[in-house]
């Protein structure tokens, strides 16, 4: 009996410290990292990611001392599966500051407000949520996020836009304004806020004099997913900026040539990192060299002193001919590419080991002038306006290929030789697209329409209901130099209340979003070790490339808004004008009148004997006899008596109508 | 005396075809310029109910399989877009074909030219005959050939050469509004009954033609010299050609001939068979995007609800542009009572005269319709 109790107190204990275990591979979680790299036009780019992440609520129940909290309600009230909220202002450079890496193709946004879920609710109810969502957003991050509530400012992609069921929901707000007033509840749901940290380099002036910011807050959850192995909710903020350092100091030309600026974290940010935020499990800071650059120093290294690639990954920060590091790096990660000879170079650097006495401040010195050129995507989308005047137009995307020819070529599809472009875009209604005017051009000559569309889903916009989506994929041959796409439309002219205030800016098309499907832009790496670090796991996600065109501004034909009044009057006196005529020439008989007049001059009868024969005559629609003078008198009364008969009778039929209806 | 007007109408009847013939050359002329006039997209010319883009829209949306109404574009019949949904396919390589749309309204036009001429020709008819029976047969020979003018007047009129080279559907409507009135007048119940059937289920409007055409089949053309009995030295002096104007002047004394309750009943038999026949046509189209009713909302709810405030000739459009919404429903009732309001008072100041009140009821409805367009005025002119 003891044996037994002995075994099941050990068996207890098992069970128990198994379920510990369990209990500690899923706790609450907090990294932030910071990715550094030089951008060829004499730029910084400045990626922020923060990624915190809380276990499955079944397991680990409702209360976090990390996550926060209002992201968990918003998930849970309407079951997010996956969402993404972005605040942007200025455009991404694609030529200069790259379009094939995976921040561009991740964090470079449209300009203003983008939102997208996907909502795990059923098919009817996905709309309802998808408006009580961007109330909510809107409260939490001070922005009009509420306006894509109406059904004519959101669209819902079958395809093209991440494949996803059709419980997704897109919207954009290409004029939302962004600034401080947005980052602040932004940085309120980081458990350090700015205060310790990374994210203390965040310093407001500084962040938004830079060329392109935005803001970006990625959601994923698998709380209602019925599988084993869920994650929990992850919550990923990122904040990407291109900064311009201050060339003061050693940015001079070395024969002729611009060099690269040299910077510091407290001459980019006016501010210095003192260790890590204390919840942090990991504060690391990464400096990026790109491909091209790093194929650059491998052949001044040939020139100079004919060494390997090695030497610059074990001790480059230091022998380095091209630049040097202020700080030695804890690690260095060289990307993995079996395409390409050399790959990018990431250096690691831990925050943790600085404190307030001794700061973490990082610096990057040139030596020597450098230039080089960024990745780019295959093909460079832009978008413009055809035509004049505020009757119609057309909307143009043009595909340019860029110089990359190799990375084209290494992309396309062997077997079929095409270059598949996947095109999503939103138009709202006051622009009448005609579809059937859809025209695909391949190096300048108009091709037959459905060659070149693989797959084309429409779904045309609805007056004041809904907005026209437009998904396709484009089939291009590999050898493509440039390809183009037209559209025609009419615009549309809205009610006087519809225009919003300053209609005479115009109004806004939102980007276009142009993905290259078989291209993948992620890093590989060849450790497995690093997949467990955020920042370098999301590098090496694979997603498709992606690109934003430009936002349109279309001017509309507006009204004249002060006066609504006379237009009212006006028309209103037109039509009383046509009414009154029409009665008018309708109930005269112009040979009567004649003969009326003539009988009146020759005749001395009272004018009330008269005006009474006439009525009655008009009454009777008979002709009106000329009376006999002599009886002239007895008719016109009894004409009176039949008149006040009739008069009496209509009275009577409404006195029984009334008490028969009471 | 008989030679020389056999004569006279040879040369006459020679002269009519010339012209219009000319009228045709004319169109075909212009329909080779059609690009660098650019007449289809004018606001002048079609509307959002005519426009044939808006149509060949449609029709790349049905080949796609879906609905053609989707996407508050078409607001046409689905029978228009079966017909002539296949002409407007754009030819890639000579970019957008619209050619084949002028090869349905120049017959369109041209034969109801020729209807008209047709509706001249017996109504001149019926008027001599009477005239004659009054023994005034003289009379007759200053008549001038009002129909040959009539269907001249409309093959020069602008406004139709415009809508014809412009590309819209109203030729087509116009052309069935007039064949109404040809099967009315030559008492042809069958003949009058599709035409304004499918008129009305073109633009909704014609359906107040219901009026006159029976008016046309009960009394038949020859109301209208009664009234002449009693003040002929009236008619003498004036022209035959403003008969309408007379009217005005004298009164009905009494109906000559009695009402054929037997025409009208067969004109409402006839009516009922075509207008099943285009219901069951249209849905049979409509099966796959929601029926019947969805056509209804989408062609004459549009019509009715004026949701496209697109600049046309009518002033509908920027009232309710302007309009505060609470209002809105008052003024749409408000005016399209007007255009039902006259029916009644003109029906029974007009009885005798169905031609003239078709007339008139065509002008008013032309005139106040929500999307109007140049080409409707122009049949009334005729």
């Amino acid at each position: 009996m003891s044996i037994l109790k002995l075994y099941l107190l050990l068996f207890l204990v098992l069970l128990s410290s198994a379920s510990e275990s369990i209990a500690e591979e899923l706790e609450e979680e907090f990294t932030e990292a910071l990715l550094l790299r030089p951008l060829p036009d004499r730029k910084v780019l400045a990626h922020f990611h923060f990624q915190s992440s809380a276990p499955p609520t079944q397991t680990y129940g409702r209360h976090h001392h990390l996550f926060p909290k209002s992201i968990y309600q918003l998930v849970h009230k309407f079951q997010i599966r996956e969402m993404e909220l972005s605040f942007t202002q200025g455009r991404w450079n694609y030529e200069r500051w790259g379009g094939y890496d995976p921040i561009s193709s991740s964090n470079a946004k449209p300009p203003g407000v983008e939102l997208w879920a996907d909502f795990d609710v059923p098919q009817h109810q996905v709309d309802d949520s998808w408006k009580n969502l961007t109330h909510a957003l809107s409260g939490l991050f001070c922005a009009s996020i509420n306006f894509l509530e109406h059904s004519t400012a959101y669209s819902a992609p079958q395809w093209s836009f991440r494949s996803f069921s059709g419980k997704l929901r897109y919207g954009t707000l290409p004029r939302e304004a962004v600034c401080t007033e947005n980052l602040t509840p932004w940085l309120k749901l980081l458990p350090c806020r700015d205060k310790a940290g990374i994210s203390s380099l965040m310093d407001r002036p500084s962040i938004y004099r830079g060329y392109y910011h935005s803001q970006r807050l990625h959601l994923k959850s698998d709380e209602f997913a019925t599988s084993e192995s869920r994650t929990g909710i992850v919550l990923e903020q990122s904040l990407t900026v291109v900064l311009q350092p201050n060339t003061l100091g050693s940015g001079g030309t070395f024969s002729g040539k611009i060099s690269q600026p040299s910077w510091s974290l407290s001459s980019l940010f006016g501010r210095k990192v003192s260790g890590k935020c204390s919840l942090s499990n990991s504060g690391n800071v990464y400096v990026q060299f790109e491909q091209n650059l790093v194929s650059q120093f491998n052949e001044l290294k040939k020139h100079s002193e004919t060494s390997k690639n090695e030497i610059l990954i074990r001790d480059g920060f230091q022998s380095n001919p091209l630049f040097e590091l202020s700080l030695p790096p804890k690690r260095v990660i060289k990307e993995a590419d079996n395409l390409q000879k050399e790959g990018s170079i990431l250096y690691e650097f831990s925050v943790k080991d600085y404190d307030e006495s001794e700061p973490f401040d990082l610096g990057l010195r040139w030596k020597s002038p450098v230039v080089w050129s960024c990745q780019q995507a295959p093909l460079r989308a832009s978008r413009f306006l055809l035509g004049s005047g505020n009757e119609r137009g057309a909307i143009a995307i043009s595909l340019k290929s860029t110089r990359s020819n190799n990375l084209l070529k290494s992309g396309c599809n062997e077997k079929e030789r095409w270059l598949k472009v996947g095109i999503f875009q939103v138009v709202p209604w006051y622009v009448k697209v005609y579809y059937h005017t859809l025209e695909v051009f391949v190096d300048g000559e108009l091709q037959s329409t459905m060659d070149n569309v693989e797959q084309i889903r429409v779904s045309p916009s609805e007056d004041k209901v809904s907005p026209g989506v437009m998904e396709m994929v484009l089939r291009l041959p590999c050898s493509v130099k440039t390809a183009a796409l037209t559209i025609e439309f009419d615009k549309g002219f809205l009610h006087i209340d519809e225009y919003p205030p300053d209609a005479n800016q115009g109004f806004d098309i939102p980007s276009a979003v142009v993905s290259f499907i078989d291209f993948l832009a992620n890093i590989s790496f060849d450790d497995d070790s690093l997949k467990k670090v955020p920042i370098l796991s999301k590098l090496q996600e694979k997603i498709p490339v992606l690109s934003y065109t430009e936002v349109l501004l279309v001017p509309l034909t507006t009204p004249d808004f002060s006066m609504p009044y006379n237009v009212i009057t006006i028309t209103c006196t037109v039509f009383a004008l046509y009414f009154g005529s029409l009665l008018n020439a309708l109930r005269r008989r112009a040979g009567e009148e004649e003969r009326l007049l003539k009988e009146q001059a020759g005749r001395g009868a009272g004018p009330l004997t008269l005006m009474l024969s006439k009525l009655s005559a008009k009454l009777r629609r008979k002709t009106w006899e000329p009376p006999q003078s002599s009886s002239s008198f007895s008719r016109s009364s009894s004409i009176n008596y039949k008149l006040i008969v009739k008069v009496i009778l209509v009275a009577g039929v409404a006195a029984v109508w009334q008490f028969y209806f009471q | 005396m008989e030679e020389k007007t056999e004569n006279g109408s040879k040369r006459k009847e020679l002269g009519f075809w010339k012209w219009a013939m000319a009228s045709v050359a004319l169109r075909i002329i212009l329909s080779f310029f059609s690009q660098n006039l650019n007449l289809s997209s004018r606001p002048e010319v079609s509307t959002p109910l005519t426009s044939l883009q808006r149509l060949s829209e449609g029709y790349w949306l049905k080949q796609l399989s879906m609905s053609p109404y989707s996407g508050s574009m078409f607001h046409g019949s689905p029978l228009l877009l079966s017909i002539l949904g296949p002409v407007t396919t754009k030819n890639v390589l000579t970019g957008p074909c619209y050619m084949g749309g002028v090869t349905f309204y120049m017959p369109s036009d041209f034969s109801s030219a020729i209807l008209i001429r047709a509706t001249g020709r017996s109504l001149e008819m019926a008027h001599g005959r009477h005239l004659k029976s009054l023994g005034l047969g003289k009379l007759f020979e200053e008549i001038l050939p009002s129909g040959d003018i009539a269907a001249l007047v409309y093959l020069w009129n602008p406004f139709t050469i415009v809508s014809c080279v412009g590309f819209n559907t109203s030729p087509i409507e116009n052309m069935f509004v007039i064949l109404s009135l040809f099967g009315a007048s030559t008492g042809i119940a069958p003949l009058a009954a599709f035409g304004w059937v499918i008129a009305s289920h073109l633009s909704l409007y014609p359906l107040v033609l219901v009026i006159p055409v029976i008016l046309l089949l009960g009394y038949g053309l020859d109301a209208p010299p009664n009234k002449l009995l009693s003040h002929f030295h009236v008619g003498d002096e004036i022209s035959t050609d403003h008969v309408e104007y007379q009217s005005l002047k004298n009164k009905p004394v009494e109906e000559t001939t009695s009402f054929s309750w037997k025409r009208v009943i067969a004109f409402f038999m006839w009516a009922f068979i075509w207008i099943s026949y285009v219901l069951i046509l249209c849905a049979i189209s409509m099966k796959e995007y929601g029926g019947l009713a969805e056509m209804f909302k989408r062609t004459y709810g549009f019509i009715l609800t004026v949701k496209d405030l697109s600049p046309n000739i009518g002033v509908l459009w920027y009232f309710f542009a302007e309009v505060f919404e609470y209002f809105r429903n008052f003024f749409l009732i408000v005016f399209h009572v007007n255009i039902l309001f006259m029916i009644l008072p003109l029906a029974i100041r007009l009885n005798h005269r169905p031609c003239f009140l078709a007339f008139v009821y065509l002008a008013i409805s032309s005139i106040l319709k929500s999307y109007p367009s140049v080409s409707y005025p122009s049949v009334s002119n005729s």
